[in-house]
């Protein structure tokens, strides 16, 4: 018996990374899965965009599960065609449990030359995006009678970084988010909890890092803050899933508006 | 495969409420135990005490379960007690890789200014100073086994927030969380992971007392469960008036497994969102 058998969740930005892996683990232990990401191009990044190759690897490795998955190239920005992806999902498999707000973007850009651009891009996905998909999947999790919302904040999300601050703001806002669901919510018997991962070893927390370089070489006293407690340099997208599972199932049912750091220390550092 | 599979898990206060549930949780993963509890009464204390006959129950549950158990009858704030029967324990197991940190009382209230210096005494030093020893005597044998481990210090909401007429319970409890923060900073390079865990009231003998209905409802001459259970459904955010010892040990489990193995210095509340409120 799987630790979410038979339970439908939702999954954002699931094409790769930490998405991905929240869509595999939740199937491994038997819940079925609706995907979104937005599977195109990403301006302003240093990563590469996920694609929707990547999307379709996904839905093969949760059918390969046994697990149903219905996944759709959709825009967490776009409040209709998120309301589309997630009311389709729902009719299709029946119900909804778990929600997990994990897409978003980073940009490392010191103070001084983060452009407008920017800061709407990052605050309009890792933000609002969340607030969409909390709003529009809330009326499912009522209707189900109660569930579980797992968003991803950041050790960010806590303390500041340097050089990221449309990110770190971002992140902090989710924090809000997150609380003022776990208020209201609760009486449903929602429960609503950020995560907050240091460093993982997806294409976003590796092929993006670059920009630090030359910033930190310029303020060196700033470094030690990506440092981690743990002697680790970075944790993998399965850790953060561990934690996702934990909170989605039952084991955490009387678990809400926690704040729940899986980063080998880096916020007590 | 259990999630804690072949892994030893030491916990205090182990006879029976949550200390029980804890060692059985763990067993039913995998896990071997080395439990200890005073099995007496304690001076001060609401709850009726728990007995020999408590951790018996506590040894048959866990073997029955296929599992190895070292229970011994020891108190926490005596070191040399304690250490003894950790170092007995690790002997005959082989090894230790988790610790629980849960013996505790719930004391008996009183306005601050009106609580006996004995029974703050007692207090500070079960509850705050019996976590720290359980620490100390463990720490060497996770430091041995050179593959890290985790320790789980029992606090409560009482270490996150004031509860009014249990001051020496919310002064311990908060105690705790920085006992918690010092060594999840010191041990981080041992790789020995550190956090505590939060309960709002739990369904155990420690809160299910006349005591603890009196506590919660003064505006009544002879509470009952029930008027207890409106007092404390208020307290909660989600929808309930308390939690079952076996969704602490969920929260146990996951912090001993490595599931969590880089989860260090987080305060996990299981408390229906009182915190919130």
């Amino acid at each position: 018996m799987g630790r979410v058998e038979g339970k439908v969740a939702f999954v954002t930005g699931a094409a790769r990374g930490q998405g991905r892996s929240h869509a595999l683990r939740l199937a491994q232990e038997g819940a079925d899965i609706i995907a979104v990401d937005l599977a195109d191009h990403i301006p302003n990044i240093d990563y590469p965009s996920s694609t929707e190759e990547d999307l379709a690897e996904t839905v093969r490795q949760v059918e390969a599960l046994d697990r149903r998955i219905i996944a759709t190239k959709t825009d967490i920005r776009d409040r209709d065609a998120m309301k589309a992806a997630i009311d389709d999902g729902v009719a299709q498999l029946g119900k909804l449990d778990i929600v997990v707000a994990n897409a978003g973007i980073c940009v490392i850009a010191d103070w001084e030359n983060t452009s407008v651009d920017v800061w709407n891009q990052t605050i309009g996905t890792n933000l609002t995006g969340a607030w969409n998909t909390l709003q529009l999947t809330t009326p499912h999790l009522i209707a189900n009678g109660g569930g579980s919302i797992i968003l991803t904040s950041s050790a960010a999300g806590i303390k500041g970084l340097p050089f990221l601050s449309a990110y770190v703001v971002s992140k902090h806002g989710v924090v809000g988010l997150m609380r003022s669901y776990a208020t209201e919510l609760a009486e449903y018997n929602i429960r609503v909890n950020t995560i907050h991962p240091t460093g993982v070893n997806t294409p976003m927390g590796t092929l993006g890092g670059g920009a630090f370089g030359p910033l930190l070489e310029a303020h060196p006293k700033l470094g030690g803050m990506l440092a981690n407690l743990l002697p680790i340099e970075i944790t993998e997208p399965v850790d953060q899933s561990n934690a996702v599972l934990f909170l989605a199932s039952d084991e955490g049912r009387y678990v809400t508006s926690l704040e729940l750091t899986v980063d080998a220390g880096n916020t007590q550092f | 495969m259990g999630r804690v599979e072949g892994k030893v898990a030491f916990i205090t206060g182990a006879a029976r409420g949550q200390g029980r549930s804890h060692a059985l949780r763990l067993a039913q993963e995998g896990a071997d135990i080395i439990a200890i509890d005073i099995c007496q009464g304690v001076a001060a204390n609401n709850a009726p005490p728990a007995t020999e006959e408590d951790l018996v129950e506590t040894v048959r549950q866990v073997e029955a379960l296929d599992r190895r158990i070292v229970a011994t009858k020891a108190d926490v704030r005596d070191f040399d007690q304690l250490k003894a029967a950790l170092d007995d324990g690790v002997a005959q197991l082989g090894r230790l890789d988790i610790v629980s940190a849960n013996a505790g009382i719930a004391g008996s209230p009183h306005a601050a200014e009106d609580i006996p210096e004995e029974e703050w005494t007692d207090m500070i030093d079960i509850n705050l100073n019996g976590v720290w020893r359980a620490a100390k005597a463990a720490i060497p044998h996770l430091k041995a086994s050179g593959n890290g481990g985790s320790i789980i210090l029992t606090s409560s909401d009482a270490g996150i927030f004031a509860y009014p007429n249990i001051g020496h319970y919310v002064s311990a409890k908060h105690g705790v969380v920085g006992l918690m923060r010092t060594l999840a900073l010191e041990l981080a390079p041992h790789f020995i992971r550190v956090n505590s865990i939060h309960p709002t009231t739990v369904n155990t003998p420690m809160v299910q007392n006349e005591g603890t209905y009196k506590l919660f409802r003064p505006d009544i001459e002879n509470p009952t469960q029930k008027d207890f259970a409106d007092a404390a459904i208020a307290m909660n955010a989600l929808p309930i008036p308390w939690v079952e010892p076996v969704d602490i040990s969920n929260a146990v489990l996951w912090l001993a497994s490595d599931e969590s193995r880089y989860v260090t210095g987080v305060m996990l509340p299981v408390d229906a969102g009182a915190a919130i409120k």
